[in-house]
């Protein structure tokens, strides 16, 4: 089982992933149309750039817009998710043996306690944005299965992980249901909300254009996000 | 398929079909039409495939239902918080259902999608701007009303607002020739006072072409003289258009947007015709966005710019400040607080704000911003063609709210206000809650503060 998942399981997952988020840029971009959308996006380029750039710059900031500084503890909980999430599984110590062990290649490494602390806090916060969807009425009419499940395939690696590191009984079984889950996640991506990592982008530059060339872009310094 | 006499997918052509929809008091058959209107499934479909790509797809997909959105809707704030009122909830639940089920909704479906793209938003595009992943839900919501129009979901008043436009190009019947009329008319009222006072139509060449709304020459026709005042005071080598001197678009309220591309195309043959440096719009906020913002989009302008460059009254005010052409006795500064209404259209949708600073501090001695203002501004409450619709009178009366209190936070009892839509719709707060507020539009206050040159005084 161990080999089924680390071996061609493995690749598949990456494959789908890559191939799929490519693919999710591409048809993104193809389906621009400045006539439908009015926004001349090959005409006035600079402008276009420099208010995609601004779009997306000011908002990976935590307090960097309006609308995160008018909701602190959101703010707190959507960054910690995702710094924990971004940076754990990319630079996780054990993570990077494996790299090193098969391609002779790895990264940068963050100490064990960190990754420990990024680990926890991706839970501690997902169950905090689940009570926030229970809790607020204006985000308890728009919540549905699917946000829930999206929830669960982002964060079962981590409480897997979680689990496989500290040795907890059945150790063989949580390290192969995380690297499992870790496969479902890539697959997921490009294919559910979890798309949000590349279409954040996508979809914040493109709104970035639509103020920067027609909504007011060459007539100021541009928009206070 | 049986459609109605008065509601049905047709669009309005002839001035016999505008006369009998007006005819109808209230839109009463209209709306009773409505309630058998059935739905053309497979041209839904098609137009979906068409015209709905990656960028609202995508909107609708990714949405992470986080209701970040939700304080950023007036209607939410003025209806209790009423979770019903969240941006995202409104555009799932009408565009995101149409999308989802491929156009197969029936009848009760589309009503209560109309009641919602007209009733429920301004299309003030707000909630824009406090998404983090950009997704723009008053765009979403104006594509929206295209596809109801398509079907013959329409607000009565709109269904005719835009009729109006594909008869008479401008948004009532004002014919070229009661526009040239009103325009000598109002020259010759004013001339005594002001020698040498002239409103020139059609005049090649000049340095402005000004544009106006129709209310102007139809109800309001001495907001058109004081534009003329106003340019006179500032020397300016100025003209107005015979044809093509509507700016407004209630096509673009209505979603009508073959009636938006006939409308602006009539703007841009006179400028081609007339050949001026530049054209100016009167004080109205969704006229500029129409003319000046969508417009070269809807005309198929690959630059994405009118033919020649195009500015809102503000910037011309500003610049006039700026650049001495009219000049403030300092006497005559509004001295009491004074707050300025920031309107959608062309402040956060096209970016205006500064000149609307520049111009308070000419004129006013105890400016008090809003809070939120600038881009960040509510809607008055009347935006998006709400202040016409009777069906959502009371629905916009709620809304309007949010502006009274944002007014009189302030604690000026004075509100300028350069936009149509914002100006009646703080008239109708005024009417409704009784708050002791004032409200104008800049030209009568210019007026009332300019320093004639002694050469334009009128002889004793």
């Amino acid at each position: 089982m161990y080999e089924l998942v680390t071996g061609p399981l493995a690749w598949l997952a990456f494959a789908v992933f890559f191939i799929g988020v490519i693919a999710r840029i591409v048809l993104y971009i193809k389906g621009l149309d400045w006539k439908l959308d009015r926004v001349t996006y090959t005409v006035n380029v600079s402008y276009g750039i420099r208010g995609a750039l601004r779009s997306i710059f000011v908002w990976l900031f935590p307090f960097g817009t309006h609308s995160w500084r008018s909701y602190p503890f959101m703010t707190i909980l959507v960054f910690t998710f995702h710094i924990g999430i971004l940076i754990t599984p990319v630079f996780l110590i054990a993570h990077n043996v494996m790299l090193w062990e098969r391609w002779g290649i790895r990264l940068w490494t963050i100490p064990e306690p960190v990754a420990d602390i990024l680990t926890i806090a991706v839970m501690v916060s997902a169950v905090f944005l689940i009570l926030r969807r229970i809790a607020l009425p204006e985000v308890r009419i728009l919540t549905t299965a699917y946000d829930y499940l999206v929830i669960a395939i982002a964060v079962l690696p981590f409480f897997t992980g979680y689990m496989a590191h500290i040795q907890a009984p059945d150790y063989r079984f949580w390290l192969i249901l995380h690297i499992l889950s870790g496969e479902i996640m890539l697959v997921a991506i490009p294919f559910t909300k979890l798309s949000h990592f590349v279409n954040f982008f996508l979809s914040r530059g493109q709104l970035g254009m639509d103020f920067g060339i027609k909504r007011g872009g060459m007539k100021n310094k541009g928009l206070a996000w | 398929m049986p459609e109605g006499t008065l509601c049905n997918k047709k669009t309005v052509n002839t001035v016999e079909e505008l006369h009998a929809l007006l005819a109808d008091k209230s839109g009463k058959v209209y709306y009773d039409e409505m309630n058998s209107l059935e739905i053309d499934r497979a041209a839904l479909k098609a137009t979906l495939q068409k015209t709905c790509k990656s960028r609202i797809r995508t909107w609708l997909e990714i949405c992470a239902h986080c209701g970040m959105c939700a304080d950023s809707c007036f209607f939410y704030m003025a209806n209790n918080r009423d979770p019903r009122q969240v941006p995202s909830y409104k555009i799932q639940s009408t565009l995101g259902q149409i999308v989802k089920r491929n156009g197969d909704v029936d009848n009760a479906f589309m009503q209560m999608v109309m009641d919602t793209a007209w009733g429920k938003c301004t299309c003030c595009n707000r909630c824009g701007m406090y998404c983090p992943f950009g997704i723009d839900m008053g765009i979403m919501f104006g594509y929206l009303r295209g596809l109801c129009f398509s079907q013959g979901f329409v607000p009565w008043e709109l269904k005719i607002g835009s009729g109006m436009h594909r008869i008479y190009q401008a948004q009532m019947d004002v014919t070229s020739e009661d526009w040239v009329d009103t325009c000598q008319w109002m020259a010759e009222e004013n001339e005594e006072d002001w020698p040498g006072l002239e409103i020139p139509v059609d005049k090649e060449n000049a340095d402005i072409m000004y544009t106006v709304n129709a209310r102007e020459p139809k109800h309001y026709p001495e907001d058109l003289a004081e534009a003329a005042i106003l340019f006179h005071l500032a020397g300016e080598n100025w003209t107005v258009p015979s044809v093509g001197w509507e700016e407004t678009s209630l096509a673009m309220f209505a979603g009508d947007w073959d009636a938006c591309r006939i409308q602006v195309q009539s703007v841009y043959d006179a400028m081609e015709r007339l050949k001026p440096k530049r054209m100016v719009v009167t004080e109205c906020g969704h006229a500029y966005r129409a003319t000046v913002i969508e417009g070269p989009y809807w005309a198929g302008l690959k630059s994405g710019k009118t033919p020649v460059p195009s500015f809102h009254y503000v910037e011309w005010v500003a610049e006039a400040l700026r650049t001495g052409k009219l000049k403030i006795d300092p006497a005559k500064r509004i001295k009491e607080p004074v707050t300025y209404q920031d309107s959608c259209n062309y402040i956060r949708n096209a970016g205006l704000k500064e000149c609307a600073r520049e111009i308070m501090s000419y004129i006013a001695e105890d400016f008090r911003e809003m809070s939120p203002c600038k881009e960040h501004n509510f809607c008055c409450g009347g935006g998006g063609g709400m202040n016409g619709l009777g069906r959502y009178r009371e629905q916009r009366n709620i809304g309007l709210k949010v502006k009274r209190d944002q007014i009189l936070a302030t604690g000026a009892k004075l509100v300028i206000s350069p936009c149509h839509n914002c100006w009646d719709a703080i008239r109708d707060m005024e009417e409704i809650y009784h708050v002791g507020i004032r409200w104008s539009f800049l030209k009568p206050i210019l007026l009332k503060m300019v320093i004639v040159p002694d050469h334009l005084k009128p002889d004793e």
